[in-house]
């Protein structure tokens, strides 16, 4: 019997300059493959389809377990994480191709640097007086850490940003993730000291109102974080935010 | 005098702790790490952190938090640090909640705290079972802070390749490779602090993450630091097998109630729900009724094993056995332990609330690490060490949720400590070797580039893990250990013809992977080697032909030095500090 193969399509560009283009390779099948573990065996074995040797494969990845948010790519056609994508769930052949939106270094591998560029400009930490010993927190009541665990868990994989059709050169948009991280410190007892300045920061040129509510990102997020609410929210107290400095001049 | 300039490399729980606590005392600081910092493998932690904080009415103190993790330990780890580490717990977690991190609370809006193993108390402060993600983004979020203040610069992206020394052996820098541009820089400093995980990457297949490949912490060994009880690597009990890497699943499922068994029949084939409970092997809790199934790591690796190739009763005939929660109701699942269970349906695609979990043992941790000193300072003057790649605070066998905190405190410790030892650090003559090591480095990569040879890198590095898997985990024997070594040798060998299918010079992974290739097996010779002069068993280390521990030959740490003789290691041994608690035989068995 023959040995059960698995078909892929990749694109590769070899540089930022260089031109794309598409590479096949058949791999055998392994119980439980997903899309990074098949590119381990390219790598060990880096041969195309038509037997062409060629390079091993340039991606991000780093704990395989979804949870780094390292090695978000395009997996036929659509924008999740390669570590969770089981190839026995995956039409074939597979294709894989970069996240779009992002500066593309080589092959699968993106800069993604710009979302911890937002991170820092809203201002996204509880500012502490220092780190000595300054006593227990303040209370925090069960349903409140309900409530904001969910945003914790943001893997910064930017699936949002690449599926937000409002995420682009023109708007400048600051994405999903970023203001879901907005909610989660202006909610936080101590971290709400700032939140006039994070909503400032949201209401300007790339901020919440370049939002098209497609609900894209909602869809596409790995860690089913509500998005979508995230920026109701924060768009509601942007607003009011906004009167109010309107109205103290 | 100008500030004192700091490198720390590594952006995980250590060292990010280090970078901000010099970054609050007025230092300057350089972090580097191989990936955005936010992606680092502390993110992987599960299921909790440590600290006595006796909020359930226990009578929990930070003196028996100390006693559990010496004796889990086995006594091998220097008391003095351990005990400072446990009676900083419960500050460290208060810090960390006044940073935000979402801990789990009591309905009176406190810090809820859940058992772990080698304990009988709630000790283990969570949230949810991310508990890794969360402090990890904590400290992400102040470091983010003080680089907008300027205090830190980020090179991420960049892999550390050696240290600088001066002609006195004194570290005056680093150099470093930026894995985009290849470009190959040196970087100067007045102290140095390595925070760059485990060495997971040795065994090929573990629970850690690709980047934790212990290169960092080898390529100083090669320099001269010490390295100490190199042996001792954590197999932990419960982990999902896999092709490419074997997931954990935390040790926060038995915390929460898991139950681990086995049908009693082998080879049962019957639908797991007609098996009654009689008819259930429950061995954990039938072999050490007091623990149950939160024995330390160790003691459950081996009863798996145990069950699975001396009794022949692992699941339909396979290396697995049951981790069962479908006792528990939903709500309470999804509150507490919703991360891991995510990870078991995504991978596996059973749902572990309605079927039990099929789990089997995986490395996971590396105890043993960079020789460092009280002061987190290693062999080497200016180079500081903290986190899982020193060796500090867990002896044979770490308890779980207690890297968490070794990491954190060892970070609070080294930054200062760098700092101070900073402040009167001499001036360095000329270039501080800067030029020379420089040098070298460049015809280290000038040579793999252009090598032409038939090796491929990544083949090589699956013949190791497989070596190593086979022979220095769970179970180890003398003739076993010799044959590692001598594979590690014939790898290391044909390394010299290994050929990059890659020789461009733009974020070129097979050659930055060819470097650390290097490196990891000149380490894999001192867990090897390590472990086959140690004849006896203690903590995670078990030799069957040694099974009782013997303190008055081994109470002692195993320190490694590089030789660069064909014959690997040179290794020396030194005291244990038990001046807290004497030394008492280690037995989970005991029903008293």
């Amino acid at each position: 019997m023959a040995t059960k193969t698995v078909q892929f399509e990749i694109r590769r560009q070899a540089s930022p300059d260089a031109p794309a283009v598409w590479e096949n390779f058949e791999i055998e099948w392994r119980p439980g493959m997903n899309v990074v573990s098949a590119m381990m065996e390219i790598a060990a074995n880096p041969v195309t389809a038509d037997g062409r040797p060629t390079t091993p494969i340039t991606y991000d990845s780093n704990c395989m377990e979804e949870i780094c948010g390292s090695c978000a790519m395009r997996i036929n056609g659509r924008a999740r994480m390669a570590c969770s994508a089981l190839v026995d769930n995956l039409e074939q052949p597979i294709r894989v191709e970069p996240l779009s939106k992002f500066p593309l270094v080589r092959d699968l591998q993106v800069d993604r640097s710009v979302l911890f560029e937002n991170l820092m400009a809203v201002k996204a930490w509880v500012p502490l007086d220092g780190t000595y010993d300054l006593g227990s927190g303040p209370r925090v009541f069960p349903q409140e850490q309900e409530a904001n665990y969910p945003l914790s868990n943001c893997i910064s994989c930017t699936c949002c940003m690449e599926v937000c059709p409002q995420f682009n050169e023109t708007t400048g948009f600051v994405g999903a993730a970023t203001i879901a991280q907005v909610k989660l410190f202006n909610n936080h007892p101590t971290g709400k000291v700032l939140k006039e300045e994070r909503l400032r920061a949201l209401a300007g040129d790339g901020g919440i109102q370049e939002c098209g509510f497609s609900q894209n990102c909602v869809e596409v997020c790995p860690k089913r974080i509500p998005l979508t609410n995230a920026i109701s929210d924060v768009s509601r107290d942007v607003l009011l935010q906004k009167a109010k400095d309107f109205l103290r001049g | 005098m100008a500030a004192p300039r700091i490198i720390v490399v590594g952006g995980g729980l250590a060292g990010l702790s280090a970078v901000i606590k010099i970054a609050e005392a007025g230092g300057k600081v350089d972090l580097f790490s191989i990936v955005p910092v936010k992606r680092s493998h502390s993110v992987c932690a599960q299921g909790g952190i440590n600290a006595a904080k006796n909020l359930k009415g226990e009578g929990d103190t930070t003196d028996k938090h100390f006693d559990d993790t010496v004796y889990g330990g086995d006594f091998l780890a220097n008391q003095t640090p351990v005990k400072a580490m446990c009676e900083a717990a419960p500050a460290i977690i208060d810090l960390l909640d006044r940073m935000g991190v979402p801990f789990n609370r009591t309905p009176e809006g406190l810090l809820d705290f859940r058992r772990f193993g080698g304990t009988l108390y709630n000790r283990t402060a969570f949230a949810g079972a991310t508990t890794g993600q969360q402090l990890l983004y904590a400290l992400d979020e102040q470091v983010r802070r003080h680089e907008s203040e300027g205090k830190v610069r980020k090179y991420e992206g960049w892999e550390f390749l050696s240290a600088v020394l001066d002609s006195k052996g004194v570290a005056r820098g680093i150099t470093a490779l930026d894995l985009r541009t290849m470009e190959l820089r040196g970087f100067p400093a007045d102290a140095i602090i390595l925070a760059t995980g485990g060495i997971g990457a040795i065994f090929g297949k573990s629970t850690n993450s690709v980047a934790c490949t212990g290169s960092a912490q080898s390529a100083v060994f090669q320099q001269g630091v010490t390295y100490a009880n190199g042996e001792f690597i954590q197999v932990h009990p419960t982990c999902i097998p896999g092709e490419d890497k074997l997931r954990l699943m935390s040790e926060s499922a038995r915390g929460e109630g898991g139950r681990v068994w086995v049908p009693r029949t082998a080879g049962d084939k019957r639908p797991i729900k007609q098996i009654s409970e009689s008819e259930r092997f429950y061995f954990l809790e039938e072999w050490y009724p007091k623990y149950g199934n939160l024995v330390p790591r160790d003691i459950a690796t081996r009863a798996i094993h145990k069950v699975v190739y001396e009794e022949g009763l692992g699941i339909d005939g396979q290396p697995m056995v049951y981790l069962d929660l479908t006792h528990i109701d939903r709500a309470t699942l999804d509150r507490k332990l919703e991360g891991i269970l995510d990870i078991y349906e995504k991978f596996v695609g059973d749902d572990p609330r309605d079927v039990p979990m099929k789990i089997f043992p995986g490395m996971h941790y590396t105890m043993g690490g960079l020789w460092v000193d009280f002061n987190q300072m290693t062999n080497i003057p200016g180079i500081f060490a903290a986190g899982e790649c020193e060796y500090q605070y867990h002896g044979a066998n770490r308890l779980g949720a207690n890297s968490l905190l070794s990491c954190i405190y060892g970070g609070f410790k080294a930054g200062p400590n760098a700092l101070t030892y900073a402040k009167s650090l001499e001036s360095m003559e000329g270039d501080g070797g800067h030029a020379r090591e420089l040098v070298r480095q460049a015809r280290i990569n000038t040579q793999l580039l252009n090598n032409s040879g038939t090796e491929n890198p990544f083949k090589l590095w699956r013949e190791l893990g497989e070596t190593m898997t086979k022979h220095a985990t769970v179970i180890r024997y003398n003739q076993g250990l010799k044959q590692a070594d001598e594979k590690i040798v014939e790898l290391i060998d044909r390394y010299k013809n290994v050929n990059l299918a890659d020789r461009s010079q733009w974020a070129n992974t097979s050659f930055a992977f060819a470097r650390q290739l290097k490196n990891m097996l000149e380490l894999s010779r001192v867990v090897v080697q390590g472990a086959r002069l140690r004849d006896e068993s203690r903590g995670a280390h078990y030799k069957p032909d040694f099974p009782d521990r013997n303190d008055e030959q081994f109470l002692k740490t195993t320190k490694a030095s590089f030789t660069g003789s064909p014959d690997g290691p040179r290794f020396d041994y030194e005291a244990v500090d038990t001046q807290y608690i004497k030394p008492r035989p280690r037995r989970y068995d005991a029903t008293n």
